[in-house]
């Protein structure tokens, strides 16, 4: 107990929990979207792409965020545009956009500095990588997520259960898909940096994969995604610090834990 | 009922990128009426259907919508997808998404909207069903539910995209008498593209056949005595 409490003293650790769980919210809520439209994979590729942006910046000698933010949103534009239109593959598409970033990412760091805890810290997520500019932009980012949720609800709701229907009754689709993938990015930009850029798409995914294993309205799925996927992390996090794990992999196996039990404890609630 | 135009489409030629795939199509939908679009695969259904949804301009002609129409009310039944089967959302969730349309700049459903909801939903017979999870029904259930939902998002006029792709046969014939129903007794308006043409002329009034470049509209009587009809519909008993 004592231990928890000298926890919070650390500022750097009580402004890991505050990103962490307004990160953690806003991947959840996209993610129950980006799940059940099987969009799954775009979380993966856009923080690939963020790492490759953030590799390049560093060898210049930029600030990470002002050149990754631009970079991802215009990736994910791009990545949602190929799956509504080309007949390539989504799937497929996405995959040569990650990997390429990826390269990219290595090349340059290897040129320049060599790969130093910097990259290692990118690729795996660092608790210390939160900053006072973090903070505002993360808590600015998660008000703009839950406005458009409670606002957008039955809309979002509509588009994601079937865009030719809402079309058809003349709702702009592809201006909510639009405002959907920049929200995304922003949430990956933000949170890869503490979860690491090869974790982060577990937060977008796994609580809405738990979600929809126990609840059969849309509204329950999205109130439990959200809940679920903020008390993970704080669990995570507890764990990282008294086991002195790394963060992002430590709730990355806790939502694992939670998506688990989710499974096993379904026949039960199916059988009564 | 006094009946009106709801759909007039005048000489137009349809199509993508400038490739007319309809020429000179002239028709019309009145209230009441149950019109079936036929046709072979790849002669033009899904084009015409896209062009009477608005989400694609004729090329040269027009096609003038009735002002009720005009608006998004337009209750559209498209083919399921593969993401739908397995969709986690409650019955009246679906329904009542039919009430969002463009024209209406609300956040949240009336109280209007649900009880008119509800009344739908006892029409179709899936009111005990209303708090069951979507991806639980069957096949037949499922496009009732979206059936439903096309109601609530306008009541003159039903555009239906395949309905009985993939149900049983008996929850196809469910489906088609519950159509004639409200074709007949509520008089609604029905196009539908389907490839069941033993169906589309046993309840359809008016059909419009689909072939390479060249079209057919009439009267059941008047695509029979056709030669696309003595070839289409010849084994009709």
């Amino acid at each position: 107990m004592t231990l928890l409490l000298q926890m919070f003293s650390y500022p750097f650790i009580l402004r890991a929990f505050v990103v962490g769980i307004l990160v953690s919210l806003c991947a959840a809520l996209l993610g129950v979207s980006l799940v059940l439209k099987r969009y799954s994979m775009i979380g993966d590729g856009l923080s690939h792409v963020s790492f490759g942006a953030l590799a390049i910046a560093m060898a210049c000698g930029w600030a990470p965020l002002p050149v990754s933010i631009p970079v991802v949103i215009v990736a994910a534009l791009c990545l949602l545009r190929m799956t509504e239109r080309s007949r390539m593959g989504a799937d497929a598409a996405i995959a040569v956009t990650s990997a390429s970033a990826l390269a990219i990412g290595v090349v340059v760091t290897s040129l320049t500095t060599g790969m130093t805890t910097d990259v290692d810290s990118y690729m795996f997520g660092s608790i210390l990588a939160m900053e006072r500019g973090d903070v505002v932009l993360s808590v600015a980012l998660c008000a703009a997520v839950l406005v458009l949720f409670v606002l957008y609800y039955h809309k979002l709701f509509a588009i994601t259960f079937d865009e030719s229907f809402s079309r058809a009754t003349g709702v702009k689709v592809e201006w909510y898909n639009t405002l959907l993938s920049i929200l995304t990015a922003l949430t990956i930009v933000l949170g890869m940096r503490m979860m690491g850029a090869m974790l982060i798409s577990s937060l977008v995914i796994f609580p809405a994969l738990t979600a929809m294993r126990l609840f059969k309205s849309f509204r329950s799925v999205v109130i439990c995604a959200g809940t679920l996927s903020v008390v993970c992390f704080c669990i995570g996090l507890t764990a990282s610090y008294l086991i002195s794990t790394p963060v992002g992999a430590t709730v990355v196996l806790v939502d694992l834990a939670a998506f688990l039990l989710a499974c096993a404890v379904k026949p039960l609630l199916r059988g009564r | 009922m006094e009946r009106k135009t709801l759909i007039q489409c005048r000489d137009a030629s349809l199509g993508y990128e400038g490739q007319p795939i309809w020429e000179h199509l002239n028709f019309s939908v009145m209230s009441g009426d149950y019109l079936c679009i036929v046709g072979e695969n790849g002669s033009g259904k899904s084009t015409l259907l896209k062009s009477l949804l608005g989400l694609l301009k004729p090329i040269s002609g027009e096609i003038v919508m009735d002002e009720s129409l005009r608006r998004g009310a337009i209750g559209y039944l498209p083919q399921q997808t593969r993401a739908q089967k397995d969709f986690p959302a409650t019955v009246s969730e679906v329904v009542l998404s039919g009430f969002l349309n463009a024209r209406k700049r609300r956040f949240f459903y009336s109280g209007a909207e649900k009880s008119q909801a509800l009344m739908h939903m006892g029409k179709l017979g899936i009111l005990e069903l209303k708090d069951k999870c979507y991806r639980e029904l069957s096949g037949g259930q499922q496009q009732r539910v979206l059936l439903c939902r096309a109601l609530c998002a306008a009541g003159e006029l039903l555009i239906l995209d395949e309905p009985v792709t993939g149900l049983d046969p008996t929850a196809a014939q469910d489906l088609y008498r519950t159509l004639h129903y409200l074709n007949k007794s509520e008089g609604i308006a029905i196009v539908m593209v389907t490839h069941d043409i033993q169906n589309a002329l046993r309840y359809g009034t008016t059909i419009l056949h689909a072939g390479h470049r060249q079209w057919f509209c009439g009267s059941v009587e008047e695509y029979l005595a056709s030669p696309y009809g003595k070839r289409f519909g010849g084994e009709r008993v």
